[in-house]
């Protein structure tokens, strides 16, 4: 509505339109989320930036060629872009309006999703065990802050994805369910978006 | 006091909390029985007035940003309150604590209350203020009926309010951080600081940033996506073109401030190394972190107020605003620029001439668009009709106070300048100049401009006078003394001084702050009074002020809770002074059901949660901590169930509120 210039007549002046100008519940909310999204990505920037400040400090601890491997991360990394390919397949269902088809692609992103927690888990588990815990230097840190960062993430998605399960199947593609899917889209696959930057960064650059 | 006795007695049920957390000093005992008296008196007053329903209804659960607005205003004012306790009890400690003297305040005790009084006085004096402004104003000059997001909004004040609760706790249970504001490690470090002091400060920050990070991102998507029909950018109010660049910083920077303050949480809590002196930690990387978001956040809180003065000087004035373009492009290079030169808040950490060559000549830069707006308001006010209502006052005290804070801030902007001045008395000066001659006259232009606005009722103009002068002449008196002692090298934060020539100094500096006291005591006189005589005081006009020019004089004072009962069309900058032009009626026949929002605990209860988690996790009662984690998600997740969130009010009552306006004008006239 705002963006359209007015241009009256110099002295004639409409002070109300016939129809009075609506923003409807959720006109605002894409826009609102996309702005929540680039200030949770200040968060990742930030923890980025400490990673690459604090990223060689070893302290006489272990290096990344020593402790990361790459074929678990690579499965990890697959685990997490295919649950991206299929959140797709979803948000497709929800354009057919194809209620259990949304429900379903939902789930196999959930075990996509929860599968990539179960090996970030296992990964850090093994890391601690073996010694290379988040005390042990700045490096490590900064490493553990990162990808942990995100995998709290990842666990905050799974929640909202059950929650929004349950939701769908009691009030169905309502609009406001269907925003709600929407904005879990755009989260997903900006945490995809932040992984590939971890996996580059962290993982690949580590291993030169 | 547990602090510094070694190990810290840790049990299952309290984590650190025992009896020793009690503070052994009389002033703090006098002020828990001073903060219990009036707390109980207030209680009872409303118990007895029968108000908690009011209360609860009608404001803590309300969406409505006009209340919400002045919500903010008031616990900005009471936390200033605060604040300048701890100021007045600085400038006391310092007048007296020469030749041997130790003062009144011990050193723990003192480094508690300078921390306090820059936390407190930046993020919850200051920062509730701007915020308050923007809520109550910015959807009315763009002509909307509410925010984007109005239960967000009713959320994040509430968690702004939960740090405000974790700064007063940390009064009377257990101690503040002995850092100073931003709490630098590895002084923050839990070597240094092992008790709970900058626990309070990392949660206190840490609660109340998420509900300054949400108003960011709800009011800047209000701004873009609700104005009326007709409102491009260009024509939007200078305020709200400040509230939209103030926005976009927030959302640009407060993440920064959380991320930082969760890595200092780490080293604290887990034994991280971020910020460490060994284990390859690096403590210069938290001073750099901070001030990216530091440096932008004086922006934050000065642009609202430089788009207050620039309504004020219009209004009062009455001409339109000189410069409008001019104006919305110097914000914006403000905007832009405040991102480019954190850099200078440490010049002699050893950067090097060339890195700190660039941010000198940057943070100059900064001086041409603010030079720019202080010429475009003396043009507005050149040949122009200039009514010396408070309003205008207090702006054209900021103008000529601001202008010296700015040209000393120009200085310190000079490396080598800042090799001599920094950490010094200069510093204090210099940024309380911009901050008290910019911010704060800034917040009482706009609470005298607004307050006939909100309520209905002009302000009592005898004691807003006096509280004028007094702090005007004040704030002169308090820190012409620091500027002269930091020239000649006296450093900051000092308890004792071993030198008795700069004992009258400080004495004059006290007295500034007593003059100060007389100020805000005549502020609250002046509330006290308008409140009192506000039947005398009434206003029947929209446009109390007769020259009003944007949006928000086009409805009553005070707005109807949907703020327009038809949604005026913009043809032009300054809307309403068209409307008026060309013979505005208001709608008295045709109106529609108003769709609004609803009403919603769900706010208070998540931050009040979120607060008990952070008391919490200050003293590592970790089955509190983990029963508020889950309470706090279960009670998210629950309210997200709630899909009836708004109402319509039908056209009959719209139109009886319209008409109800009438009457009452016709009657008093």
């Amino acid at each position: 509505m705002s963006t359209e210039v007015l241009t009256a007549p110099t002295d004639e002046r409409v002070f109300h339109l016939e129809q009075e100008p609506e923003h409807p519940e959720g006109t605002s909310t894409a826009l609102g989320f996309w702005i929540y999204l680039m200030s949770d990505c200040l968060i990742f920037a930030t923890l980025f930036a400490t990673f690459a400040v604090l990223g060689g400090n070893y302290a006489g601890g272990p290096t990344p060629k020593e402790i990361f491997e790459l074929p678990l991360v690579a499965v990890n990394t697959a685990m997490l872009l295919l649950s991206s390919i299929t959140y797709g397949f979803a948000m497709l269902s929800m354009q057919d309006k194809d209620l259990s088809g949304v429900i379903r692609w939902l789930l196999i992103t959930a075990c996509f999703g929860a599968a990539f927690l179960c090996i970030e888990l296992y990964e850090f588990y093994h890391l601690i065990h073996e010694g290379a815990g988040p005390q042990r230097s700045a490096f490590l840190s900064s490493f553990f802050a990162l990808v942990g960062t995100h995998g709290l993430h990842v666990t905050f998605g799974l929640i909202w994805l059950f929650t929004l399960v349950v939701q769908l199947r009691k009030h169905g593609l309502s609009p406001a369910n269907e925003r709600r899917v929407e904005c879990l889209s755009m989260f997903w696959h900006f945490l995809d978006v932040i992984w590939i930057g971890v996996f580059t960064f962290v993982y690949l650059f580590g291993m030169i | 006091m547990a602090a510094g006795s070694g190990e810290i007695e840790t049990t299952f049920l309290l984590g650190r909390l025992n009896w020793d957390a009690i503070p052994q000093e009389p002033i703090v005992w006098g002020t828990f029985v001073g903060v219990v008296i009036i707390g109980v008196c207030a209680m009872a007053a409303i118990t007895y007035f029968r108000l908690w329903g009011t209360l609860w209804h009608d404001w803590f659960t309300s969406v409505d940003h006009k209340k919400i607005g002045i919500m903010y205003m008031i616990l900005g004012l009471i936390m200033f309150l605060r604040g300048f306790a701890d100021a007045i009890m600085m400038r006391a400690q310092q007048a007296m604590a020469f030749d041997g003297n130790e003062g009144y305040l011990n050193a723990h005790h003192y480094d508690q209350i300078f921390t306090a009084h820059g936390t407190i006085m930046i993020f919850f004096a200051a920062m509730p203020f701007v915020t308050g402004f923007m809520n109550y104003v910015v959807p009315l000059q763009i002509g909307a009926r509410d925010v984007s997001f109005p239960f967000l909004n009713n959320f994040s004040f509430w968690m702004t309010v939960g740090g405000a609760v974790m700064m007063m706790v940390s009064l009377f249970i257990g101690e503040f951080g002995q850092t100073g504001w931003l709490a630098f490690p590895p002084l923050s470090g839990s070597e240094a600081q092992p008790y709970v002091g900058v626990d309070y400060w990392i949660w206190g920050l840490q609660v109340a940033g998420v509900g300054t990070t949400l108003s960011g991102i709800n009011l800047l998507v209000t701004i873009l996506k609700m104005r009326a029909p007709g409102m491009t950018l260009m024509r939007m109010p200078i305020f709200t073109w400040t509230a939209l660049c103030t926005n976009i910083l927030i959302v640009a920077t407060f993440p920064v401030l959380t991320a930082t303050i969760t890595l200092l949480a780490l080293d604290r809590y887990l034994g991280m190394n971020f910020f460490t002196n060994d284990l390859g930690g690096n403590p210069m990387l938290y001073v750099n972190l901070i001030w990216i978001w530091g440096h932008p956040e004086v922006y934050i809180l000065i642009l609202p107020i430089f788009g207050i003065f620039s309504e004020v000087a219009a209004t009062f004035s009455g001409k339109r605003l000189f410069g409008y373009n001019s104006m919305v492009y110097a914000t914006v290079c403000i905007t832009i620029l405040s991102y480019l030169v954190w850099l200078h808040h440490f010049f002699t950490m050893g950067s090097g001439a060339t890195v700190n060559s660039f941010f000198g000549i940057a943070t100059m830069i900064i001086s041409i668009p603010t030079g720019a707006k202080v010429f475009n308001w003396l043009f507005t006010m050149y040949k122009g009709r200039v009514r010396f209502e408070l309003p205008m006052m207090w702006t054209i005290a900021f103008l000529l106070t601001f202008t010296i804070g700015g040209m000393t801030g120009v200085m310190l902007a000079v490396p080598p300048a800042d090799f001599v001045l920094h950490n010094s008395l200069f510093l204090i000066a210099h940024f309380h100049n911009v901050i008290i001659g910019g911010v704060v006259f800034g917040v009482f232009a706009g609470i005298n401009y607004w307050w006939p606005k909100a309520f209905g009722y002009r302000m009592n103009q005898f004691w807003g006078h006096v509280s004028f002068w007094c702090w005007v002449g004040g704030f002169w008196v308090a820190f012409t003394p620091l500027y002269v002692m930091g020239l000649m090298g006296v450093t900051r934060r000092m308890r004792v001084f071993e030198d008795p020539t700069l004992q009258p100094f400080f004495i004059v500096a006290a007295i500034g702050a007593v003059l100060i006291l007389a100020g805000i005591g005549a502020l609250a006189l002046q509330v006290f009074f308008s409140i009192l005589q506000r039947k005398n005081n009434r206003v029947y006009s929209n446009d109390p002020w007769q020259d009003g020019r944007t949006l928000e004089w086009a409805t009553t004072c005070p707005p109807p809770h949907y703020n327009f009962a038809r949604t005026p069309v913009v043809y032009d900058l300054d809307a309403w002074h068209d409307m008026k032009e060309h013979g505005y009626v208001p709608p008295r026949e045709g109106f529609e059901p108003i769709h609004m929002p609803k009403n919603s605990g769900a706010g208070v209860i998540i931050a009040g949660i979120s607060t008990v988690l952070a008391f919490a996790l200050v003293w590592h009662i970790w089955w509190l901590a983990l029963v508020t984690f889950v309470g706090m998600i279960a009670a998210a997740i629950h309210h997200t169930f709630n899909y009836d969130r708004s109402y319509n009010i039908p056209a009959s009552e719209v139109r009886e509120t319209e008409h109800a306006v009438d009457h009452a004008t016709t009657e008093a006239v």
